[in-house]
């Protein structure tokens, strides 16, 4: 309930007036169960999100970040359940809660994939090493839509890719041919044919060179532009690269969001201490981090203090 | 120097005071029949009491040429040196006297540990070549841990997967600091961890080098890391090593294309792309 | 998800504890029970042999007396108690099993151990070997070796069998060794300065070993097996009863055919039994050991989840959800609140 701050007034975007509302999501609790070792992953958060807008979960790992974007992508899979919680999007409310398995899988199967697409961690190492790019493209599309031919899945990822500037040839490729950084923007692109109103992209630049991972970044500023998806919930512990792509930037620690605002105003003026602690972290090539680095003179690892 | 057109320094003139050297190291692979040269004759000397930092991104060689100076790998031309000596070749004993002066911290805080032994019995296995006594063993273990801000009774007991991500890359560093090495090479060895962690460990490894006058190579894909600790920095690609020089040199002056497109490519925390664009 | 305080002071208890937590999650299923108990009932089969009051080679009866008066399974073509004979019987089968079963794994895991670790040419060397003794038939191998020992006894039999039989544990015990060499602790071993033996014992076995132990249940069962039918063929060990000599004289002496199915039966559903218990036995083991192959104990967890949502709720007590099914009642009712602050 703390962590609503941001929702009654939606933060104007930069330069682009207010932004209506696209997504909300309300009082998400998870709970991974089994036995004495269940505890709660995510605890009752709340997140808003403009049409057009990319919000920025960060947090370290075990924060419940993950978690958080399975609970939304509807994609909870037992030990983990959602025990509550609401996804509004488009005036429409989906539960997304799990408890009851079948019957909720049921209900949130026109939702899953079509309206909130998910792109895994590790998506890019996940696809079949057998098939050809063009085989998970039909196949993907037909996991939502059974009329759809192959050669209508692949004019429109031909169209889709095209569009995004990236080479039609990787159809015809087998994952191994492609490099890290083309396989993640390939299933990328390939998750988001459907036209999801809303992308749950989970750590999708973590195993990325630099360099990939800036073209992944403009790649999703392109289609969030060309409105392939309406909004994106990018999930990472990698601030810098959040700060570069999102309007808006929620932070979270131990299942809660414990601070959301402006990309902009959060990273320049942060208010709650683990924001300036994770933030103060963060270490880019500056002059800044330099300084920081050669002024620093004290043994700073208390005991046991990094858990 | 082969290698050396774009870098100035860091170069064979330092080689008095050096402790650990390469000279024109290749490493060839072959990969389905076709020759693939992970390393193409990089010469580095690595100055007493600095942390060098090696940076690269995937593929580049860096963690090719860390097992090479290592000796955990052959060689396929090329030597290296430790403090003079050639030990490209060596092997049995030699090999293991060699393991006491150059010590190493991997990647990996989950896989560096075989899980089915307490942290006391990898400390305490480090010590099988030394002939030291119990007591004299169980002082240096309290010694050593405390470098690294742990006592005895929060790790020797423990198995690894009791203790945190940071506390175990903590514990490695402990255990490679149990022969009193003159260079530890780190190898990623803070990419897994979380941020606030990263920070400790990178000051623990500046505290060592102050402290023990230890030589740090620091192998890290992240040049913000490298911004953060090193002293002298060189860029790697393909194998080859395109600039080196100090820090501020290599980071806030560079002069090779190479390391121009990795800086300019890299996410900095108050620039947005967004607003760029 | 499990994350044990570290705050705490390490004890010698603490580790103790720690050990028993780990048997305790290890999970056996009830398949596992039930292979354990058809192996227990075996081995007590033979164990109370040593109790029966008549000996495998006393004379009781004439040739194949039915089963009746004081004898549960009559007599043999010796006129023995066939009883007596099974328990003797299941007792060297038993010993053959686990003598060849240990000497097979431990050449199997040496071997595999060290060609998987080493690699290079020890590897393909060692493999080479491998390879060669796995393509020779082990049955052929098994008579021709029989025949050349100058006299056949349980160990001898126990002995060849084993070092017949090892290559299919070296093969699985050399896949899973290479994969292990390339983990980062053996780089960390080596940096320890630790040789070569101690790596493979510290380092490696550890890693196999519910490998090593589910070859080993194999191996036990194939080799019983294997006695049985050297034994059936009369390669036997001399002077002694086993499953596979009580059914050589049963077929010797045509108990199929005069209908003396006491004779032949018993040690026929004692090797079925055995071997059905050990190859369920390590089935159930693979999935203690692996637990992607546990079925998930589904109705535990969401019963942990709904508690857990319960007591959310109890914190939150404002929230009343008549009739409404769990989590959708108190989501509309909050959104309800929600959107009338905004």
């Amino acid at each position: 309930m703390s962590t609503t701050g941001a929702s009654g007034t939606p933060a104007p975007g930069p330069g682009t007036g207010t932004p209506t509302l696209l997504a909300r999501a309300v009082d998400v609790s998870a709970v991974y169960g089994g036995g004495d070792r269940d505890f709660t992953a995510v605890d009752r958060v709340t997140l808003e999100l403009g049409e057009g807008e990319i919000l920025g979960l960060a947090g370290e790992s075990g924060c419940g970040k993950t978690t958080l974007g399975n609970s939304l992508a509807m994609i909870a899979n037992p030990p983990l359940y959602v025990v509550e919680g609401t996804l509004e999007i488009d005036g429409e409310r989906i539960d997304l809660t799990t408890l009851r398995g079948d019957a909720d899988l049921k209900r949130q199967r026109p939702y899953r994939g079509g309206v909130v697409s998910m792109l895994p961690q590790g998506a890019m190492n996940a696809i079949s090493p057998t098939l050809r790019v063009r085989n998970l493209v039909h196949d993907v599309m037909r996991a939502h839509d059974r009329s759809v031919t192959r050669d209508e899945a692949l004019d429109r990822a031909r169209d889709r890719l095209t569009m995004l500037e990236m080479p039609v040839r990787v159809l015809d490729s087998y994952p191994h041919q492609l490099s890290g950084g083309m396989k993640q923007r390939v299933i990328t692109v390939v998750s988001t044919l459907l036209n999801p109103r809303l992308l749950i992209a989970d750590e999708p630049t973590s195993a990325l060179d630099v360099s990939s991972q800036r073209m992944l970044v403009e790649m999703l500023l392109a289609m969030v532009e060309q409105r392939i998806m309406s909004g994106v919930v990018f999930v990472t512990h990698d601030l810098p690269v959040l700060s570069q792509v999102s309007d808006k930037l929620a932070i979270m620690n131990a299942g809660t969001i414990v601070e959301t605002g402006p990309t902009e105003q959060l990273v320049h003026d942060p208010q709650h201490p683990y924001t300036r602690k994770l933030l103060s972290s963060v270490l880019d090539p500056t002059q800044e981090t330099r300084a920081r680095g050669r002024d620093r003179r004290t043994r700073s690892t208390p005991a046991g203090g990094d858990l | 120097m082969t290698t050396g057109t774009t870098g100035a320094d860091v170069g064979t003139d330092a080689a008095t005071d050096s402790v650990l050297a390469c000279r024109d190291v290749v490493k060839e692979f072959h990969v389905a029949g076709a020759k693939v040269v992970a390393v193409d004759r990089v010469s580095l000397d690595f100055p007493a009491a600095s942390v060098l930092a090696v940076v690269g991104e995937s593929g580049s060689g860096k963690s090719t040429l860390a097992r090479m100076l290592l000796r955990l790998m052959p060689v396929t031309s090329g030597s290296i040196s430790f403090r003079g000596q050639d030990v490209t070749h060596l092997r049995g004993k030699q090999l293991r006297t060699y393991w006491s002066q150059v010590q190493a911290v991997f990647q990996d805080p989950f896989a560096s540990f075989n899980q089915f032994f307490p942290v006391g019995g990898l400390l305490r296995r480090s010590l099988a070549l030394s002939s030291v006594g119990r007591e004299e063993a169980d002082a240096l273990i309290e010694e050593c841990l405390g470098y690294v801000g742990l006592t005895p009774a929060q790790a020797l007991n423990k198995y690894p997967h009791q203790l945190s991500g940071g506390q175990r890359q903590r514990v490695m560093l402990a255990r490679a600091l149990m022969m009193r090495p003159k260079v530890l090479l780190a190898d990623e060895a803070t990419s897994m961890l979380d941020a606030t962690l990263r920070v400790n460990v990178l000051n623990v490894l500046h505290d060592l080098k102050d402290d023990l006058g230890l030589t740090v190579l620091f192998i890290t894909h992240d040049i913000g890391q490298a911004c953060y600790l090193a002293d002298r920095v060189a860029v790697m690609e393909h194998g080859k090593v395109v600039e080196r020089g100090s820090t501020e040199e290599v980071i806030f002056a560079p002069r090779a294309d190479y390391t121009k497109r990795l800086l300019a490519d890299v996410p900095d925390l108050r620039g947005s792309l967004k607003r760029r664009g | 998800m499990t994350t044990p305080n570290v705050s705490g002071i390490a004890t010698e208890e603490e580790a103790t504890s720690q050990r028993a937590t780990l048997f305790r999650n290890l999970n056996f299923s009830a398949r596992f029970w039930v292979a354990l108990g058809l192996v227990v009932l075996v081995l007590l089969l033979g164990i109370a042999g040593y109790l029966y009051p008549t000996a495998s080679n006393e004379k009781v009866g004439s040739l194949y007396d039915p089963p009746g008066g004081g004898l549960l399974f009559g007599t043999d073509n010796f006129g023995h108690d066939v009883l007596a004979v099974l328990m003797a019987g299941t007792r060297t089968s038993l010993v053959i099993g686990l003598v060849a079963g240990t000497i097979a794994t431990t050449i199997g895991v040496a071997v595999g151990l060290l060609a998987g670790y080493v690699g290079g040419w020890v590897e393909e060397l060692l493999m080479g070997i491998t390879n060669v003794v796995l393509a020779i038939p082990s049955i052929i191998v098994l008579i021709l070796i029989s025949i050349s020992l100058p006299r056949s006894t349980v160990w001898s039999l126990a002995v060849v069998i084993g070092i017949t039989s090892w290559p299919w544990t070296a093969r699985a015990v050399r896949a899973q060794a290479s994969s292990v060499a390339t983990r980062e602790h053996i780089d960390v071993a080596r940096l320890s300065g630790a040789r070569l033996g101690g790596i493979l014992v510290r380092d490696v076995l550890p890693y196999i070993l519910s490998y090593a132990v589910m070859a080993f249940v194999l191996q036990v069962s194939g080799a019983i097996l294997a006695e049985a039918a050297l034994s059936m063929l009369g390669l036997g060990p001399a002077g002694a009863d086993s499953l596979g000599t009580q059914l050589h004289w049963a077929l010797a002496f045509q108990a199929v055919a005069s209908g003396a199915w006491w004779a032949f039966l018993p040690p026929t559903i004692v090797l079925t039994l055995v071997s059905f218990g050990f190859l369920l036995l390590q089935a159930s083991l693979d999935e203690v050991f692996n637990p992607r192959l546990r079925r998930g104990k589904r109705k535990q967890m969401k019963r942990t989840a709904a508690r857990r949502l319960a007591e959310a709720r109890a914190g939150a007590a404002e929230r009343p959800a008549p009739g409404e099914p769990a989590g959708v009642g108190a989501g509309r009712a909050r959104t309800a609140q929600e959107g009338g602050r905004s």
